[in-house]
């Protein structure tokens, strides 16, 4: 079990603040009054929702449905009605809100009938299919579709999988009782990560400071006779950061800018994940719960398995919070945020609330000028330089912090943290990424709106050609027949030997029945469209019934007998036009 | 509100870092105030206050926050080095004048805490031994035993600036010695015979350099350094310094001479790891130390002043955006490509 660890640079060591949680065993939530479910709830296309108010739903009953490859469903954490699916606030920084299903629950907690899948036998298609369409993401933080994550990538090797079960955010323990109460399903889940990728390796990182996590999965490995290796990381922020996990087990260092960790031939999956894999592979459950931690300023800090969509003020209450508390933060305190409102609901990515109060979270001081003392630098783990990235950031010099590499920030706080200036650097370089791709949007549509242009320009020049066209060709026809012509009339008065005039006798009286034909053609013109008219009914006339159809020839009749109109059906102009 | 993550913060702040570097400096302090007497003392205060009235000022004037910029610490930290750097007795205005200058000019002209581009008491050192050389090298005589009272008429221009006051500093003398000498000197007759030396340099100034390397060793293990440019600035004028020395010992002082001498350990742990002004990679640190090192010999040993210490970093300082532009480290994903 004895394996070379690699270090990754920077990184910091903030207080644990994880035995205030982790001492009891994972409790049930109570079931809410009601369950706000937030239809966008991963990484992809927003699922389209399938039900409407009024309906009854089923525990475990699909409710929106997914959009694309890049997307999972949604259900129904329990039976119940639906409310209403209306725009609710979600639980995201931003605080916009985004169509939920509402959902009151019966009480019944009633199964639709669950249908799991023979991993092992079936198309690995289908298996992607029925990951999607049980809703199951990565749990981990991004909330990225789980199935989209399981094809290796064209011509590059699947060496490691990595399972993911270091946690270390501060205050955080949900992985931490998962893996120590469920250790046997995580493991079963990895297996089914593992035939579908069929990597070389699998390992799972556990942080060292999780010593029962540890021994746990080691006795579920073992009791499945399981290849797999569990290795105790050390404790170190953000050692759970998926490229931070991989390059202290694998020592590769994914660039910032390779958007899937696969083409370097390795993956990475969190143990909730694998865990709620597991019970849809197996159960044929989708993912309607997950383990959460409440902890902070509250009495009984505590893991419980909750409903999706449970609204955080009624789970906070279980915990009990301290009467000065003051926001709940959901995720951990490095990268977590304070909800825009306590009835937000938990979505698939909620791991974590704390309950804020000033005590353990003080106020922030003023914020100094940067002295470049570079312990922003030292700190971070993707080794990008966060003073010069801020300087330019501060300065709106947009394009200078891109060559400082700010994209590669996975804004997991360290810089911030370390900051004897206090500068909140993390949200310097939110605000210059968010520019940047504003910027580029606006870019992206002058683009589109120049190459309309340019389309429209040309296109009128080409019509304007054409016109010219057809105009030269029609005068050059008319000149040509009135040469005809001319030579005609010439021929018939003049030399009538003359070898052009083909029909002389019928010169002069052709003049007259062009015009003959051309009164007609206008009156058959006139006669077609007086028809058209004629024919033309009232919409709203159509498929009456007998009574409607009398009222309105009585109405008629009335009207006739008024000497309004004329006693002719003609419908009204208004009606004709239409 | 935009979210304003992470909540948990490092308990760290500038006054705190500031305090550490004067807390670093306080074994330099006592072995110089056992060699010179309390004068050094007086003169700390004497710049310490006048730092903070003219920081006062600036910030009153620039209109900003008094108690907050006040109370960081970083113009003590400046007065403190234009204290350990100027002479001991040099008269009071002298010193009031160098701070000022470093204060308004050098920090606050050029925009406030972290924005100057030149270390403020290097800038101070130059100007005032620019403008007042006689001043700035007339160093205490060794064995000129002074009391508090006699140092501060001294110091407050009410009593005569007598000849055993204008003592040249060690490194002075000896470069004074060898030039003068033509040949006729050689480094170890001049070691051993004149009680201005110690064992390796000058006599109590080797504990002074000591004290400074202990204090910096402890600002490294606090962190609050790197050993990048220390290392290098002693590295670099090592390995000068021990080339001319083995080329000729007779004219050329030995590699722990020069680094016990001057500004050596103070300008190496405590001026060229001024972060505001230097460099901020890795290997920028280790050119940046190692330039500073190399001009501060050059100057000191082939130039015409006393010590390089100054102008070395100030050069430097000149130079440090450029270093730090060429020598960005790659970043997390990138080394094999960089």
């Amino acid at each position: 079990m004895l394996m070379n660890l690699f270090k990754f640079k920077g990184g910091v060591k903030p207080p644990s603040n994880k035995l205030q949680s982790n001492h009891l065993p994972i409790a049930q939530a109570p079931m809410p009054s009601r369950l706000i479910v937030p239809l966008h709830q991963s990484i992809g296309g927003t699922p389209r929702p399938i039900v409407a108010a009024g309906d009854h739903v089923l525990k475990g009953q699909m409710i929106g449905q997914a959009d694309g490859w890049i997307s999972a469903a949604v259900h129904a954490p329990t039976s119940g009605t639906v409310l209403e699916v209306a725009m609710h606030v979600r639980p995201h920084p931003s605080g916009l809100d985004s169509l939920c299903v509402v959902i009151e629950p019966d009480g019944k907690d009633e199964w639709i009938t669950r249908t799991p899948i023979n991993h092992k036998a079936a198309e690995p298609a289908d298996v992607f299919h029925h990951l999607q369409q049980c809703g199951i993401v990565g749990l981990g933080g991004a909330g990225f579709p789980a199935h989209g994550k399981l094809t290796p990538s064209k011509g590059v090797a699947m060496d490691e999988l990595i399972i993911n079960g270091a946690e270390c955010e501060p205050f955080i323990t949900c992985d931490d009782l998962l893996m120590r109460e469920r250790a046997d399903e995580v493991v079963r889940g990895i297996a089914v990560f593992r035939d579908l990728l069929q990597p070389k390796k699998v390992l799972i990182g556990i942080e060292d400071n999780k010593p029962e996590a540890i021994a746990a999965m080691r006795a579920a490995v073992d009791a499945q006779n399981e290849p797999f290796s569990v290795v105790a990381v050390p404790t170190l922020y953000p050692a759970g950061g998926a490229k931070q996990l991989i390059r202290v087990l694998t020592g590769k260092e994914v660039p910032g800018s390779m958007r899937s960790t696969a083409d370097m031939g390795v993956q990475v999956f969190n143990v909730g994940t694998a865990y709620s894999a597991w019970r849809a592979v197996a159960y044929g459950e989708p993912l309607v719960s997950r383990i959460l931690t409440i902890t902070g300023n509250v009495h009984a800090p505590r893991n419980y398995e909750v409903l999706i969509g449970t609204p955080m003020d009624e789970l906070l209450a279980l915990a009990q919070p301290h009467p000065d508390t003051d926001g709940i933060l959901m995720g951990g305190p490095m990268m977590g945020f304070l909800v825009p409102n306590p009835q937000v609901p938990v979505v698939k990515t909620t791991n974590c609330l704390i309950a804020h109060d000033d005590r353990l979270f003080p106020p922030k001081a003023p914020e100094m000028p940067c002295i470049r003392c570079g312990a922003c630098a030292r700190a971070c783990p993707h080794e990008l330089q966060p003073f010069e990235m801020y300087w330019f950031a501060r300065a709106k010099n947009f394009g200078k912090t891109q060559e400082y590499n700010i994209f590669d920030c996975i804004e997991c706080g360290c810089c911030s943290y370390v900051c004897p200036s206090r500068i909140p650097l993390v949200q310097y370089f939110r605000f210059a990424k968010s520019e940047i791709w504003a910027r580029e949007r606006e870019k992206n549509a002058a683009d589109q709106a120049k190459a309309r242009f340019e389309f429209k320009q040309y296109r009128e020049e080409r019509e304007k050609a054409d016109k010219a066209e057809k105009l030269a060709k029609a005068a050059a026809a008319q000149a040509a027949k009135k040469a005809a012509e001319a030579a005609a009339a010439a021929a018939a008065e003049g030399d009538a030997t003359a070898p052009a005039s083909a029909a002389p006798d019928a010169a002069s009286p052709t003049v007259n029945p062009e015009k003959d034909a051309k009164r007609a053609t206008i009156e058959a013109a006139m006669a077609r469209a007086k028809a058209q008219r004629e024919a033309v009914q009232p919409k709203n006339v159509d498929n009456l019934t007998p009574e409607q159809q009398q009222a309105a020839a009585e109405i008629e009749a009335r009207r006739v007998a008024a000497h309004l109109v004329e006693p002719e059906p003609v419908a009204p102009p208004s009606e004709k036009s239409e | 509100m935009f979210a304003p993550a992470p909540f948990l913060l490092k308990d760290a702040s500038v006054s705190q870092v500031m305090i550490q570097v004067c807390v670093a400096l306080i074994p330099g302090i006592a072995a110089y105030a056992s060699l010179v007497g309390p004068a050094i003392l007086v003169q700390l205060v004497i710049a310490t206050l006048s730092a903070l009235l003219a920081e006062a000022v600036m910030l009153k004037l620039r209109g900003k926050p008094l108690a907050l910029f006040l109370t960081d610490g970083s113009a003590i930290v400046t007065a403190w080095l234009i204290a350990l750097t100027f002479p001991p007795l040099a008269p009071w205005w002298l010193v009031v004048t160098g701070t000022a200058f470093a204060v308004v000019v050098a920090k606050h002209l050029y925009g406030g805490l972290g924005q100057n581009p030149f270390n403020p008491a290097m800038v101070a050192f130059a100007v005032c031994i620019v403008a007042f050389p006689a001043l700035m090298s007339q160093w205490p005589s060794v064995g000129l035993q002074l009391g508090l009272i006699d140092q501060m008429n001294i110091i407050l221009g009410w009593a005569p600036r007598v000849d055993a006051l204008s003592g040249a500093t060690p490194l002075d003398a000896m470069k004074t010695a060898l030039k003068l000498g033509e040949g006729s000197f050689d480094v170890s007759t001049l070691l051993a015979n004149q009680d201005i030396y110690g064992n390796f340099a000058g006599r109590g100034w080797e504990w002074v350099a000591g004290g400074y390397l202990l204090g910096g060793l402890w600002l490294w293990h606090r962190q609050l350094i790197t050993w990048h440019v220390p290392l290098a600035f002693v590295g670099s004028l090592s390995l000068i310094s021990g080339a001319l020395w083995l080329y000729n010992p007779a004219q050329f002082a030995s590699p722990l001479f020069h680094l016990l001498s001057g500004g050596a350990m103070l300008g190496a742990f405590f001026i060229a790891t001024d972060p505001v002004s230097g460099c901020t990679t890795p290997r920028g640190k280790l050119i940046f130390g190692a330039g500073c090192g190399l001009l501060a010999y050059i100057i000191r040993v082939f130039g015409g002043y006393p010590d390089g210490v100054a102008f070395a970093v100030l050069l430097m300082n000149l130079s440090a955006p450029v270093i730090d532009l060429l020598t960005q480290p790659p970043v997390f994903g990138m080394k094999d490509k960089a």
